[in-house]
């Protein structure tokens, strides 16, 4: 019996037992120490954001650069409104918000096409934290937002109904016909608009609801800060990461970005302390050799490996069973 | 009855007129075959008609409805498809998807997965291809992609298809089964136009014939009529015989 058989017969019970420990590992949280739930809310933070970027501009072709733009922008939402609404509405104002902010970009910017929109999506990620820098020194005379500290552990169980929220939406737009609208406008935008696709009204629709999960995942985050200021929030950085994290997963699958976003998260946090920025410049190998090599991502690793794996070991166990008849 | 028509259809690109003051009309359930030399207009015509480019001025009509100023997937609703010059399929997907996508967006009205599903197979299966409908579609050869563009149009229900050279880079047999394939469109009742170098194929199927020239109309007729027509050989069906000996 080889790999690839153990799954297909087993499934089942394979399955369960992965449940049970992401369970139990899930109902540990609060044993983990600080550092440790840093770091997996960091990985949920960035699977989020990879997966919301990967469901827009994975399918449709246009690579944006404006998750930033939302992320701060949640980040800022909770930070205006923490002292007047509890969380939960914060978290909602926050997506509904980075929905209403995509839409209105989404209009300007989704005519454009190729390097045009990315360099613009860019653009607003370097003008909207100065507008809100000079808004704040204007008018309210505040720099730097402070925010009221919340329990880790209550953030990173947030974070994770929120990723899950954010899959299961994913999951269902990829199957509804907004999903193949927005496939089709990948494939070949022209034949889309021919087919009958109001293109326009796909693409906005469907960047604003990309949106909506990354302004979620700014508020969700916002209490584990202590401290935070519009070029912090909406620092470029948390436009890439999503890109990154994405294409080292995988970008065609659900499951890629995620994995993308949990592994980069993960060795960020941690390799960083050991290896300072040293630990880009890895990273960057990393990502190169998975682009070259393995062109769906880590994902497509999963398939090779069992293959390999199940074909090793159907080898061994030939040649046991050769010897075993030699011995005889 | 005329289910297409247009009046003073113009088109500049800057200066460069290329489709001037053209007046034209489909009959219901003819084939309309547009010829002309390359740069007549022949596409600009298509684009035209299926709204990918804004006419600089005149009027078009489809079934009495005025439809200049729509954008292109008002006028798939309606009830014009196409196919394009160099396929544009949706290239990350397989066959049937390709298909799936004009049933599902085609028309005005929503409609159900499993009728969309129906739908894509009938049609995939009227061109013939329903061997490949699980294949990616860049595994499919030229021709076989075209009839996916087909099969893909006419999964909108269309009354009116343009077809853009369903048969340029075709083989003498591949244009044989083209050329069958239309007239099967046709006697489903749906009109066509189709803009075409082959001339076999034109004179073959077509009901009537549009000449183009420098974005000018410059002969219209039956078969028999162009085919004797002056200008016409002069301009584009001398050309080809000389372009082919």
């Amino acid at each position: 019996m080889n790999i690839t058989r153990l799954f297909t017969t087993h499934r089942k019970l394979l399955l369960m037992g992965f449940l049970i420990l992401l369970i139990a590992f899930v109902l540990t949280f609060p044993l983990y120490g600080g550092a440790r739930t840093r770091v997996l809310i960091t990985m949920l933070v960035y699977a989020i954001l990879a997966m919301s970027w990967a469901m827009f501009s994975g399918t449709t072709g246009y690579m944006s650069l404006a998750p930033a733009a939302f992320f701060g922008t949640g980040i800022y939402t909770t930070y205006l409104l923490q002292n007047h609404l509890p969380l939960p509405i914060i978290i909602v104002a926050a997506g509904l918000i980075s929905f209403v902010l995509a839409v209105l970009l989404g209009l300007v910017t989704l005519r454009l096409k190729g390097i045009y929109f990315t360099i613009f999506t860019f653009g607003l990620v370097v003008f909207i934290p100065n507008v809100v820098t000079y808004v704040e020194g204007e008018v309210t005379q505040h720099h730097g937002w402070y925010f009221n500290v919340l329990d880790r552990t209550i953030i990173l169980y947030t974070m994770l109904g929120l990723a899950v929220v954010t899959v299961l939406a994913i999951y269902l737009i990829r199957r509804s016909r907004l999903g193949l609208a927005m496939q089709s406008i990948g494939g070949n935008e022209e034949a889309a608009e021919h087919m009958g696709i109001d293109t326009t009204r796909t693409k906005v629709l469907t960047f604003a609801i990309s949106a909506i999960f990354m302004g979620a995942a700014g508020a969700v985050l916002a209490p584990s800060l202590s401290y935070s200021n519009p070029t912090i929030a909406y620092s470029a950085f948390y436009s890439f990461v999503p890109i990154v994290a994405a294409v080292f997963g995988g970008m065609g699958s659900l499951q890629g970005p995620i994995v993308g976003g949990l592994l980069f998260g993960f060795l960020e946090k941690t390799l960083k302390v050991e290896w300072n920025t040293y630990f880009m410049l890895g990273f960057g190998i990393i990502i190169v050799l998975v682009i070259l090599f393995l062109p769906t991502g880590m994902v497509g690793l999963v398939p090779i490996l069992r293959d390999k794996l199940g074909g090793a070991i159907s080898k061994w166990r030939k040649g046991r069973e050769g010897e075993q008849h030699a011995n005889t | 009855m005329r289910i297409l028509e247009g009046q003073g259809v113009t088109k500049y690109f800057g200066g460069l007129a290329a489709i001037s003051n053209v007046d034209f009309h489909v009959d219901q359930g003819e084939i309309l075959g547009l010829i002309g030399p390359n740069g007549a207009g022949k596409t600009t015509l298509f684009n035209l008609i299926s709204a990918a480019l804004p006419a600089s001025s005149g009027g078009m009509r489809f079934k009495g409805q005025k439809i200049s100023g729509l954008k292109p997937h008002r006028i798939c609703q309606m009830g014009i498809a196409r196919t394009f010059q160099e396929t544009k399929v949706f290239g990350n997907m397989p066959v049937i998807q390709n298909v799936l996508v004009g049933a599902f967006f085609g028309k005005p009205t929503h409609i159900s997965g499993a009728a969309a599903a129906n739908e894509a197979t009938q049609a995939l299966e009227f061109v013939g291809l329903s061997a490949t409908s699980a294949a990616p579609i860049k595994d499919l050869t030229l021709a076989q992609q075209k009839r996916v563009e087909v099969a893909r149009a006419l999964a909108t229900k269309p009354e009116l298809l343009l077809l853009d050279e369903l048969m340029a880079g075709l083989t003498p047999t591949e244009v044989g089964e083209a050329m069958e394939l239309v007239t099967r469109i046709r006697d489903k009742g749906i009109t066509i136009i189709m803009v075409e170098h082959v001339m076999k194929a034109i004179m073959g199927i077509s009901t009537r014939v549009m000449v183009l020239h420098h974005g000018e109309k410059i002969a219209e007729g039956t078969c028999n009529e162009i085919s004797c027509n002056k200008t016409v050989i002069d301009i584009y069906l001398g050309e080809e015989t000389h372009a082919a000996s």
